[in-house]
């Protein structure tokens, strides 16, 4: 309880900090931001709807991390299941499969072009020594230039035009719950990732030698559990389920794949794992704040000089709180490294 | 294209990298270069357009990139904290403040802004313009290795990066050497960036840095720590960088995004080709707490 307290308090802190920081109205911006996240119907579907992507890709950075993986590439794996989905659309649709068939066959493939680019990562780490915070990141740049040019080249619209992927037909899309609010049915299988991911890293045999992988490498040494493949498996479920989440932003809202296909989400998705000290149910909370805070910082762009940009300051002061909270609480005997 | 030419798109990366050398042969990983560098680059640039001299605006992207990296350091050496968790926010802060301040200033958007610009003090026959940050970094690199190499301080400061404990047992503060490494690579970081709006671009655009920061981060593991080497590698990059638009008038077929990424791919192919390997400074990324 004692903690939950101050999280939430250092959190209120923190946003009221970073507007007197930036100059912006108090009482007016905090008005702006609570309208844009919970002010009606309309509001709240876009505080959920930005709460999905968040989720899917924090669950992958926290799998990741759980076992020692620093995975900061949440981003390239997010793009490149997109482009993977957009090929399986292209080639389903020729096929002329049932619609249901091939959604499930785009968001399988979102999956594996996801875990795919993770997998390069992983590879380099477990066999070539270079960190995983390194090449991730790296990956990235390249999964944008990638994306920039399928969605010129060989997967463009059929017209020619932009570069944008072709739409996907309706009845290939994720079903939506109303039209208004455009609320869809990724909705559920963001609720069964969280499951799915509490139960395997905190039920399963599996799970408990990828924590024991991240927590204490020499205890699982010692214990025989080979931590490579263990590492390589959690890079791949993180790549799968950072490309889940841009295969359900791709056939539940976008239909299409273009430059702005991603709006940072495996970015931002840092952060809201970290915050939830890499717990999947706190994660979902973690999740919603920010979603909450992106949906509100819009609105609040409308009305001041002060945008979407403003989450990052918000994240990244968090962050730096609850590390200098845990190190400050930290009282356990320090273990000094030997060589 | 002239040499010198080349030189100056690796500048950015060549020059973030010598400094994180610093940081990593005292036992550092920053992964915050990135943001230290987009500071720099920021503030430059708002100095140079406000004051109209290029000069002060180096000199604050330098001050900019040295408090960004100091703060940095009060995260990683006094709290210990893990340091890929504080130079990940660190790298979100940075770009958060520049990207808001910058909006604030010039518009949601973000408008192409004519910045006065860092003018090269010569053109050297075959061999191209130089300029003056150009000329440091040059001058640097011998510095650097002087320093590391050369005096008690780089050598109790190595000490600190492959075994802090004989560094504290020989009358040295692992927590002030790697302060005083992170001071370095900060002020490096900011002139990388600094010279990157001012000396290159000519602008600042949001997250304008675009991943410079890991690729010097990269060079450093594929120049073994070495600050020649180190040099040497992010050339490589620059080169690769300057293919962009040589490439663009010798009209070859190659798609655009593939030379955009060419530099990223490169640092990763190296990264592949070289590996860990086993010189990495022992105590490369683990934070050092004294016994109590």
């Amino acid at each position: 309880m004692k903690r939950a307290a101050i999280t939430i308090v250092g959190l209120a802190t923190i946003l009221i900090l970073t507007l007197l920081v930036f100059n912006l109205p108090l009482a007016n911006s905090l008005g702006f931001l609570a309208k844009g996240a919970f002010g009606d119907k309309f509001a709240i579907a876009r505080t959920i709807l930005k709460t999905v992507p968040l989720t899917l890709t924090g669950l992958g950075i926290l799998v990741a991390w759980r076992a020692g993986m620093y995975n900061i590439g949440g981003e390239g794996q997010f793009i490149v299941g997109g482009i993977a989905g957009a090929w399986m659309a292209k080639s389903a649709l020729q096929a002329n499969l049932p619609a249901p068939a091939i959604t499930v066959l785009i968001l399988v493939a979102c999956m594996a072009g996801g875990a795919g680019w993770a997998g390069i990562a992983a590879w380099m780490q477990v066999k070539r020594g270079v960190e995983v915070v390194i090449s991730t990141i790296l990956l990235n740049f390249v999964a944008i230039q990638l994306l920039n040019y399928v969605a010129a080249g060989p997967l463009q619209e059929a017209k020619k035009q932009l570069p944008l992927t072709d739409l996907l037909p309706a009845q290939v899309m994720l079903p939506k719950f109303d039209r208004q609010t455009d609320l869809h049915a990724g909705i559920f299988i963001v609720l069964a990732a969280v499951a799915l991911v509490y139960v395997y890293l905190f039920l399963t045999k599996g799970g408990f030698r990828l924590r024991l992988v991240g927590e204490n490498p020499r205890v699982a040494r010692a214990n025989l559990v080979n931590a490579h493949s263990v590492q390589f498996r959690a890079m791949l479920l993180s790549g799968a389920l950072c490309g889940l989440a841009a295969g359900v932003e791709y056939t539940a809202l976008a239909g299409q794949l273009g430059a702005g296909f991603s709006q940072n989400w495996g970015f931002l998705a840092i952060p809201v794992a970290l915050l939830s000290n890499l717990h999947p149910l706190l994660l979902l909370l973690s999740a919603l704040y920010f979603g909450a805070l992106f949906s509100g910082s819009e609105n609040l762009a409308r009305f001041t000089t002060a945008g979407t940009t403003l989450i990052y300051v918000i994240q990244a002061a968090a962050v730096l709180g609850f590390v200098a909270l845990r190190s400050i609480a930290d009282k356990k005997p320090v273990q000094t490294e030997a060589a | 294209m002239e040499p010198l030419v080349v030189l100056q798109f690796a500048a950015p990366v060549a020059i973030a990298a010598v400094g994180e050398t610093v940081c990593q042969r005292g036992g550092i990983i920053n992964i915050g270069l990135e943001g230290t560098m987009l500071a720099g680059a920021f503030f430059a640039t708002l100095t140079s357009l406000a004051t109209q001299n290029p000069w002060l605006g180096i000199l604050v992207g330098i001050a900019a990139g040295t408090i960004v990296s100091l703060i940095s350091s009060w995260f990683t050496v006094k709290l210990a904290a893990d340091q890929v968790v504080v130079g990940t926010a660190i790298n979100l802060l940075a770009m958060g403040v520049t990207s808001t301040l910058f909006r604030s200033r010039f518009g949601q958007s973000g408008q192409l802004l004519s910045v006065p610009g860092l003018k090269p003090f010569a053109v050297i026959p075959y061999l191209g313009p130089i300029d003056g940050v150009v000329l440091f970094l040059l001058l640097s690199i011998p510095l650097v290795r002087y320093l590391l190499w050369g005096t008690t301080w780089g050598l109790a400061l190595r000490a600190s990066g492959e075994y802090p404990k004989s560094a504290e047992a020989a009358g040295f503060s692992v927590g002030k050497l790697r302060v005083g490494a992170m001071a370095i690579g900060g002020l490096f970081g900011g002139l990388a960036g600094a010279y990157l709006s001012l000396g290159i671009a000519g602008t600042f655009a949001e997250n304008m840095t675009s991943g410079r920061g890991f690729v010097a981060i990269a060079m450093v593991t594929f120049g073994r720590w070495r600050p020649g080497f180190v040099f040497a590698a992010a050339l490589l990059v620059g080169f690769a960088e300057s293919m962009q638009f040589r490439v663009q008038t010798l009209n070859l077929h190659i798609p655009f995004q593939f030379l955009v990424a060419a530099p990223y791919i490169l640092a990763l192919l190296v990264l592949v080709i070289v590996g860990k390997g086993s010189v990495a400074p022992a105590a490369l990324g683990v934070a050092y707490k004294r016994e109590k």
